[in-house]
């Protein structure tokens, strides 16, 4: 179980990114965290796995705990091994390694090396591309196979809870498909899943719980079906507005004033 | 022919001795995105550890001696030597580690060019002390064969040649087990997306202190074995190692590429051909500056390999420049 509380972060002491965003994710959920481009989605994944230093951020306020324990100033590689594994925005294979090499790094903190071998069997079951392209640099794979990969790396950890950052950025309709089955598969088996997404079609529709953010934080939240519903999101997010003639809208008479958000942000 | 048999052993001695330094010069900004001029203050310091532990009767700082202290200096046998080989490699090893966590840990994400100028001082910072421990002198590394030589139909080889480029040879399949082992992968990934390894778990300050102590220890064995070469310094650690050390270094990794491992093999015996054949023959055919060609051959060499291929004959061509 993962919370987060009134989380505040800010980059180079004066860009106030999150302002008190609070999440839950219960075990063996999926929850989805959408928003548009600025809203502090990846902010937020960088709080959890610790890496705000990199771009000289910090959390000034609120706290994260995972299983009860406090991770709020944990540092990246514990929080690895406490079983959050985190799938980076854009992929980040190490491309001048190959597919096996890729996938050990992922398995770093672990080292007993019996359930490394027995995982990384797991990966590639999970993922028969990876099984073909073992040796292959990953700078030479296709933005799908890197995505696989990236992914399997991630799981070589063995971790309890999966954060992945815009799985489906830049991948074809049908590699989506193939990345949210993936995500459902491993859900199955009980993986909890924080999929950070503006696809918000994907995400809320393997869903279990949403979460809609805006200028750092939390504007909306419902099962994903609810979610999906809503006349809001439809409008902002999935772009499925109906006029009152029932026809698909066209765009070339769109009034953005003519509807508002309900929220308030 | 004898002479040019004999001046290709040593081009190739010196190669591989020049291939280890650049070896350690690699590892350190593969691992780190840092310069290290201070490899040659570092492999200076290592052939002092060496030199300490054979030469004198007991460790200075250490009230009881030297256990493994040799009876007789200069006729150690060659294991007892090793050992102390290995140790101090390992001293040498600690120095990386110290100044890695004191000079570079703190200065980590700061520019490339920073970084550069803190070896620069780290290299003058360590200099006294080991010009202090050298004296005019200069103190025996405590070679086991001496200067024994073989000779096969005239040509005369010292058997140190032999050491050199076994020692090459053995620094090079240990990088490249290293290059495949746990964390050399690590250190790779670091070297390619720092922020992409931290999310994997990778301690990144803890590969920081390997590509140091890891590239220290290269850098003072380069040193040893060069004191042992029957060129000038002969079998001691002198002052003759040590000024501009780093600077014979920089054509060979430039050449080479700055983060090739191959490269810096290939470069090392390249700069020393040219620098060797240029002492031998150049300063026999031509009246002007004699002997002087070995010094300058290999920094024209450098300078054409930058103005044709700026990232070297077998570097990544992304590399940032300083």
């Amino acid at each position: 179980m993962l919370e987060i509380a009134n989380l505040e972060v800010v980059y180079n002491e004066v860009i106030l990114v999150l302002r008190g965003l609070s999440i839950e994710l219960p075990d063996g959920e999926i929850v989805a965290l959408l928003g548009s481009n600025g809203a502090g989605k990846t902010t937020t994944a960088r709080a959890v796995t610790a890496l705000l230093d990199n771009h000289n951020g910090n959390i000034t306020k609120g706290s994260i705990t995972f299983d009860g324990r406090d991770i709020t100033n944990a540092s990246p590689s514990s929080i690895v091994k406490g079983g959050i594994a985190q799938v980076m925005e854009g992929r980040r294979c190490f491309g001048e390694l190959n597919v096996d090499e890729n996938l050990q790094t992922g398995a770093f903190t672990n080292r007993n090396k019996a359930a490394v071998a027995a995982q990384y069997d797991k990966v590639m079951e999970l993922f028969p591309i990876l099984a073909e392209r073992r040796k292959q640099l990953a700078g030479y794979m296709s933005g799908g196979e890197q995505q696989m990969l990236a992914i399997g790396r991630a799981l070589m950890a063995q971790p309890k809870m999966l954060i992945l950052d815009e799985p489906s950025l830049g991948l074809a309709p049908l590699l989506v498909q193939q990345v949210r089955d993936v995500i459902v598969e491993l859900n199955r088996e009980g993986m909890s899943v924080l999929l950070i997404e503006q696809n918000a079609m994907m995400a809320l529709s393997i869903a279990n719980h949403g979460y809609i953010m805006e200028n750092g934080k939390i504007v909306m939240e419902g099962t994903g079906s609810k979610l999906l519903a809503d006349d809001d999101v439809k409008e902002f997010y999935l772009g499925l507005h109906q006029d009152e003639g029932g026809q698909r809208k066209s765009f070339r008479d769109v009034k953005h004033y003519k509807r508002r958000k309900k929220w308030a942000s | 022919m004898i002479i040019f048999v004999q001046t290709l052993s040593k081009a190739i001695a010196l190669g591989s001795i020049y291939a280890i330094l650049a070896l350690s010069f690699v590892l350190i900004f593969k691992g780190t995105q840092v310069l290290n001029f201070a490899a040659g203050a570092i492999s200076m310091a290592g052939a002092m550890f060496m030199s300490i532990l054979v030469a004198d009767a007991g460790i200075p700082f250490l009230p009881w001696g030297n256990p493994l202290a040799p009876d007789a200096g200069d006729t150690a046998s060659i294991p007892m030597w090793l050992v102390h080989l290995v140790i101090a490699l390992m001293l040498a090893a600690l120095l990386g580690l110290v100044l890695e966590r004191i000079a570079i840990r703190p200065m980590i994400g700061q520019p490339l060019f920073t970084m550069a100028v803190i070896t620069l001082g780290l290299e003058i910072a360590i200099r006294p002390f080991n010009l202090d421990a050298v004296a005019i002198t200069g103190r025996s590394v405590g070679i086991p064969w001496g200067t024994e030589t073989w000779s096969v139909g005239g040509a005369i080889f010292p058997k140190s040649y032999l050491a050199a480029m076994v020692a090459a040879a053995l620094a090079f399949v240990f990088v490249f087990w290293f290059y495949r082992s746990r964390f050399g992968i690590a250190m790779r990934a670091v070297a390619f997306d720092q922020e992409a390894a931290m999310a994997q778990g990778i301690n990144v300050g803890r590969v920081f202190a390997m590509a140091w102590a890891l590239g220290a220890a290269l850098a003072a064995l380069a040193a040893i074995f060069f004191a042992m070469a029957p060129w000038p310094p002969a079998g001691n650690v002198s002052l003759e190692i040590h000024p501009f050390w780093v600077f014979r270094v920089l054509p060979v990794v430039v050449l080479g590429g700055l983060d090739s491992v191959v490269g810096a093999l290939v470069g090392g015996l390249i700069i020393a051909f040219f620098e060797i054949f240029a002492g031998q023959y150049l300063a026999q055919w031509t009246s002007i500056l004699g002997p002087g060609y070995s010094t300058i051959v290999p920094y024209l060499v450098m300078l054409v390999v930058l103005l044709i291929k700026p990232f070297g004959l077998f570097g990544t061509e992304e590399i940032r420049r300083v």
